[in-house]
């Protein structure tokens, strides 16, 4: 069964796959073919051992079958996820990669905020793209077609990205030194929130059209936010929702967030948060 | 729905546990969740049987040891309980806290026959 959505079949697995529209890039461009379900299958593996042990058990011979023994397991249950995070963190941190994990839920605008930026910034950083969905390689021909390589890691029923799966992604995309690595989440805002992908920056998106009250009603992914770019702000004047009021509730739950306020589709805004993007990219060394 | 990634972490750590005590099966599972780890207790209920089943944690017990969440305040160095990530210092009102409890996610013991 899957770790993630408890599906037994195959068209649930997590699959990552290349766009279809990519101008070049990818050495392989053949769409679906490219299916790698490497996270799912630890469980299975994990099942088929227990079969062996029962085995070396019955050599055991001294060994008391009805004793019961308590071990002190003390494990961290997100371990394996960290663990793969940290992997990550670190080939990130060795080819001078500033990796970004974008979150929000469904329609707030990442991919838009995501192609807006990249259209912009294209000439003057490298970028790499992972696009993560549940179905559909939507996102990744979108990218595609600003010539950005990009992989799309779909993740069937699973509700967020986990480490093993960007570990396996990062290994496709074969990404060069120096460069800049945007993680697009899948659209929800509780489950990713607790699964680090050993990006150095997570950035949270919140449309105006959302409600001023949305990081308290969702305040984990508020609280494990670095930066939150405010979306859609010119559809701000008909909507009810404040801007400032928004703020100060992201701050009650997180006051490091910093803010970008733009429209990703009107451009409004967007030079503020090239520049802190740009400054990170010149940090990088400096960081190390 | 991401305890049932939770759901099959525990269930991992169970089987490796087990197998390297040779043990063949877990009776008692003991687990530690805070609660602001960010866990819906009646979802991980919803799915604990499916996750478990034909494993070694398929007829064990599973007790949990629910821990408040507890914050001390960067300002005034007050320890107080919070329910949410947003609730600020009862003494001086400020919203920056170090989160000291509530955060746990983990398995405490086995045990195994």
């Amino acid at each position: 069964m899957c770790g993630t959505c408890g599906c037994g079949s195959e068209e649930n697995e997590t699959k990552i796959l290349y766009p279809v529209t990519g101008k070049g890039h990818q050495k392989d461009s053949n769409g679906g073919a490219h299916s790698h379900g490497h996270g799912h299958h630890h469980s299975h593996t994990h099942d088929h051992s227990h079969g062996n042990h029962h085995h070396h058990h019955d050599h055991d011979h001294g060994h008391d079958h009805h004793h019961k023994t308590v071990l002190e397991v003390e494990r961290d249950i997100l371990q394996q996820n960290e663990i793969m995070a940290a992997r990550n963190r670190g080939y990130f941190d060795a080819k001078n990669i500033f990796a970004l994990n974008l979150v929000s839920s469904p329609g707030s605008g990442k991919t838009s905020l995501l192609e807006r930026t990249l259209k912009d910034l294209k000439e003057k950083i490298p970028f790499y793209v992972i696009e993560g969905d549940q179905q559909t390689m939507n996102d990744a021909n979108r990218i595609a077609t600003l010539d950005v390589p990009v992989i799309q890691i779909n993740t069937g029923k699973g509700c967020h990205l986990e480490s093993d799966m960007i570990h396996d992604a990062v290994k496709k995309l074969n990404i060069k030194n120096d460069s800049v690595l945007m993680i697009e989440n899948v659209g929800n805002l509780v489950c990713p929130s607790m699964f680090n992908l050993g990006e150095h920056k997570r950035v949270v998106i919140v449309s105006t059209t959302e409600g001023d009250d949305k990081p308290i009603k969702y305040p984990d992914m508020f609280h494990t936010s670095d930066i939150c770019i405010i979306n859609k702000i010119d559809l701000a004047p008909y909507l009810d929702t404040n801007i400032e009021a928004l703020k100060n509730n992201a701050l009650k739950v997180n006051p490091h967030l910093v803010f970008f306020e733009v429209s990703a589709t009107k451009g409004t805004g967007m030079e503020n948060w090239y520049h802190w993007l740009e400054e990170q990219v010149k940090l990088i060394p400096e960081n190390q | 729905m991401h305890e049932l990634s939770v759901a099959m972490g525990i269930v991992k750590i169970a089987e490796e546990e087990t197998k390297k005590a040779m043990a063949d099966h877990v009776t008692v599972i003991e687990l530690e969740i805070g609660k602001l780890a960010g866990i819906e207790f009646e979802s991980l209920d919803f799915v604990w049987p499916a996750a478990v089943k034909g494993t070694v944690l398929e007829n064990a017990e599973r007790k949990i040891d629910v821990k408040e969440g507890l914050g001390k305040c960067a300002d005034c160095d007050a320890v107080f309980e919070i329910q949410h990530f947003y609730d600020s210092c009862p003494i001086c009102g400020s919203n920056i806290k170090g989160i000291i409890q509530g955060k746990e996610l983990r398995v405490k013991a086995l045990e195994v026959v």
